[in-house]
């Protein structure tokens, strides 16, 4: 009887703090996941072999803009020559901003090389163009 | 004894399956969210006021044409051979800044598909020249 006993309680592994624990991953991962900010402009971006990644999406800015060049930044439609005002705000609560330039494929140069001035002028120097994935011709 | 075994069974809730729900919870969560990561290609603009003088020597200029043409040091040259022309280049002289123009009226595609070219041929000097 006394073996018995004793084999009964050790096969038992605790599973009452189980669900506790996983709630508690699901709650991390819930907080953790930042999702979407802004819808943007409708955009076709283009495309690049020789991608990176942006590092976090907590130092991140996004421009868009349209084929119509229309610029928009936290769902606001700017002119090309505000665009500094907003960015240098930006720029100044976070010394680590990477802007992110989502264009749209058909956009003009001129749109986007005035943006540059913007952006230098905002002295937000780090631009990374945003583009979809292509495959490697080689 | 029937009775008994009935009366037994009242007062317990069935924590066993707690666990399978909240992991079935956190797993439909997981797939469900999608990191979409920003993806591109990485440039730093130079600083306002920051022009510096280079010699003529160390400056490969790269056009892009209103139409999507493109003159690499003077000669037209397709979009896919930029990359082993410029990588040619910069086996020549280490020192050489390719300095990217391009019209207004050009497309960004034609733009981006020049910068990843060069991105390709391992060009770190890179200049971005205001538009004509």
């Amino acid at each position: 009887m006394k073996f018995k006993r004793k084999s009964k309680i050790e096969s038992k592994i605790a599973t009452s703090s189980m669900p506790d624990i996983i709630f508690m991953l699901l709650i991390f991962f819930m907080v953790t996941t930042v999702l979407r900010e802004y819808s943007g402009l409708q955009i076709s971006l283009p495309k690049a072999e020789r991608i990176e990644k942006l590092k976090s999406k907590r130092h991140t800015a996004h421009i868009w803009v349209s084929k119509d060049g229309l610029i928009s930044v936290e769902d606001k439609l700017f002119k090309s020559d505000a665009i500094r005002h907003v960015m240098y705000e930006k720029r100044a609560s976070d010394p680590q901003l990477t802007v992110s330039l989502k264009a749209d494929l058909a956009v003009r140069m001129e749109v986007i090389s005035s943006i540059h001035n913007e952006l230098r002028k905002a002295d937000a120097l780090r631009l990374n163009y945003s583009t979809k994935v292509k495959a490697p011709t080689q | 004894m029937a009775l008994r075994e009935r009366k037994t069974r009242v007062g317990a809730i069935p924590e066993s399956g707690m666990a399978d729900i909240a992991f079935l919870l956190l797993i439909f969560f997981l797939v469900t969210t999608t990191i979409d990561t920003d993806k591109g290609i990485g440039i730093i603009l130079p600083a306002e006021g920051q022009e510096i003088e280079i010699n003529k020597k160390n400056i490969l200029n790269l056009l892009i044409s209103s139409s999507g043409n493109v003159l690499l040091g003077g000669e037209a040259i397709a979009i896919n051979q930029i990359d082993d022309r410029v990588k040619e280049e910069i086996r020549k002289n280490d020192k050489l800044i390719i300095s990217v123009k391009a019209h207004e009226k050009a497309q960004y595609d034609v733009y981006i598909a020049v910068l990843d070219q060069l991105k390709k041929a391992k060009a770190t000097r890179i200049s971005i020249a205001e538009t004509e």
